[in-house]
């Protein structure tokens, strides 16, 4: 497999990786792609994700496929922190120049960088937002976080960010329980541009809404990733979101990278077996 | 033998063979030792919560234990007390509390502030000037200033340890959104020594300026949680609120003490009846009583 090195890459991600259960000497060559498992059989650890290597530069998308259970979502939130990695290397330009491993900081300081840094927009709005707060009470969370102490100020970037994710301002004030799955996931979006992260992370960001939202909201997000110069991470097991969103992506199987080409070429001349399966699949 | 309760009566007196007596301030010496040693790390983390084995009390936890621990750990012999309820030292707990405190002591009680080494209250800081001679020791019923944004304890510790009051913020947030105001009144959040949030419950709004850079020290005692915290003397308190929308304190416009005339305390009302207007009068009956005299 041929590795692509980006010049400015925001993002530098080496050997990640996150085992549940016993790591046991040979529980990586029981299991992967070639194998067809991700569960070692001699102790029932899952390699969720292993060996998984990617740079993202600034501007730019990287989509991650893979059919449900194949680790997208694993290699997601190990960046994020949500989840801790059993190995591996995460370096983002911007925080600290570079020089700090993502996966090794101290949990409050991992909290610190996730303010202005890192944001994650998640499949499940009720994951990202409290739902029992109003639209603009989910946008002055992380501003305060941040720092931000004045009231108006914080009703006018709310207001502003809303503007952008074309959530009608009428509704600000009203609790994001009483809102549309797709008019959530929106406020999702606005609330993760909230601080002006370099990194977004968005997982399955528009799986389960229906088909004329979910090209609204991939609208806006294609729109807000050129416009504020975000690198992002795109996970999906929809080509159509990935073809849209994205101009490279990594096919996971099993837990690892099978394949790391330029959406394009995925799409058209898929080279792993198992990109040949899963390209076909969702073009038949 | 480690006594916590107080043996009191001729049955108990015969399982345990001999009297043991009641100790001086009701609690024995290592549970008075422990009390304070946890208000001695309260003082020196201002505002964190300190965990302490709150002792069973001849009162009901939630009617002042955690207030009544502390003031029986720190009391001696020379100490005057002072213990107000609501601003009354007349109310029935508070006289409850005081014979509880005097009897066990054998010192001397007041309500005047400036005789008062040790003045406990709920609710209210007196009106009279306090100084370095004073103690305070308030008694608190909830003494997490977040336990309204979040319920997981682990999570509460997490937030504190790491100063992470966002969602505080975003409750005055919400609050103002939704009412115009804030309209939180006791127990308002302020940030203690630009550190911990604590939650001054349960005096009103309109005490919490007197917290600020105190001559005096205040203790919190919360029995039925088992925390206590304190402000020493000289502390900066900060009410949070955001830059462009002042702390204010309680007012009634134009209301007056219907018996000392005052509108410069915190007036409490009184319905009126018939339909007639209500009456306001100072919650602090000591200082309205001295008004009155001068």
């Amino acid at each position: 497999m041929s590795k692509i090195v980006i010049p400015d890459a925001v993002l530098k991600v080496s050997g990640l990786g996150k085992i549940y259960g016993p790591i046991t000497d040979g529980a990586i060559e029981r299991t992967g792609s070639h194998v067809g498992t991700a569960r070692d059989y001699q102790t029932g650890s899952i390699v969720a994700a292993w060996d998984v290597n990617f740079e993202v530069a600034a501007g730019e998308a990287l989509g991650i496929v893979g059919e449900s259970g194949s680790g997208k979502s694993t290699v997601l939130r190990c960046i994020a922190g949500d989840i801790d990695s059993s190995a591996g290397d995460v370096r983002l330009a911007t925080f600290e120049n570079g020089e700090s491993n993502l996966l090794s900081l101290d949990a409050a300081t991992r909290r610190k960088m996730r303010i202005d840094q890192v944001s994650v927009v998640y499949q499940d709005p009720a994951e990202g937002l409290a739902l029992g707060v109003t639209a603009g009470g989910n946008i002055a969370d992380p501003l305060t976080a941040a720092g931000w102490r004045n009231f108006e100020g914080i009703r006018a970037r709310a207001r502003d960010l809303l503007q952008r994710t074309e959530v009608p301002l009428d509704r600000m004030d009203d609790i994001v329980r009483s809102f549309s799955g797709g008019m959530r996931q929106r406020v999702q979006i606005a609330r993760a541009l909230a601080n002006n992260p370099r990194l977004v992370l968005l997982d399955e960001p528009t799986t389960g809404l229906d088909a004329s939202v979910a090209a609204g909201v991939l609208d806006l997000i294609r729109g807000l990733l050129e416009e504020f110069e975000l690198a992002a991470i795109v996970v999906s097991h929809d080509f159509s979101v990935i073809e849209m969103l994205t101009e490279r992506c990594i096919v996971m199987h099993h837990g690892r990278v099978v394949e790391n080409a330029l959406t394009d070429q995925l799409l058209e001349d898929p080279h792993h077996p198992y990109s040949q399966k899963l390209v076909s699949a969702a073009r038949a | 033998m480690t006594m916590s309760a107080v043996y009191i009566g001729s049955n108990l007196d015969s399982i345990v063979g001999e009297d043991p007596g009641i100790p001086f301030a009701l609690l024995d010496e290592e549970s008075k030792r422990e009390i304070r040693r946890a208000l001695l790390h309260a003082v020196c983390i201002p505002g964190y919560q300190v965990p302490f084995g709150s002792r069973e009390m001849p009162v009901a936890r939630g009617w002042g234990s955690g207030g009544l621990q502390i003031t029986l750990a720190i009391v001696g012999k020379t100490d005057i007390v002072k213990v107000i309820d609501q601003g009354d030292d007349e109310g029935v707990n508070a006289v409850n509390l005081r014979r509880l405190v005097v009897t066990s002591t054998g010192i001397e009680e007041s309500s005047e502030v400036v005789e008062s080494t040790i003045i406990q209250s709920r609710h209210r800081i007196p009106e009279d000037e306090m100084i370095n001679s004073h103690t305070l020791v308030l008694q608190v019923p909830v003494p997490e200033p977040l336990r309204g944004v979040e319920r997981d304890m682990r999570e509460l510790a997490r937030m504190h340890a790491e100063a992470d009051y966002s969602r505080m913020w975003v409750s005055l947030y919400e609050d103002k959104v939704r009412n115009g105001v804030i309209t939180q009144t006791t127990g308002y959040p302020c940030l203690v020594n630009g550190r911990y949030v604590v939650a001054t419950t349960p005096i009103p709004r309109w005490d919490i300026p007197r917290l600020h850079n105190s001559q005096f020290l205040t203790l919190f005692g919360a029995g039925r949680e088992k925390r206590v915290y304190a402000i020493p003397p000289y502390t900066l308190v900060e009410p949070l609120t955001f830059e462009d929308v002042p702390f204010e304190v309680e007012q009634a416009n134009g209301a007056q003490c219907r018996l000392c005339n005052s509108s410069e305390s915190f007036l409490v009302e009184s319905p009126g009846t018939n339909g007639d207007a209500g009456t306001w009068t100072c919650s602090d009956t000591a200082w309205c009583r001295a008004r009155r005299i001068k």
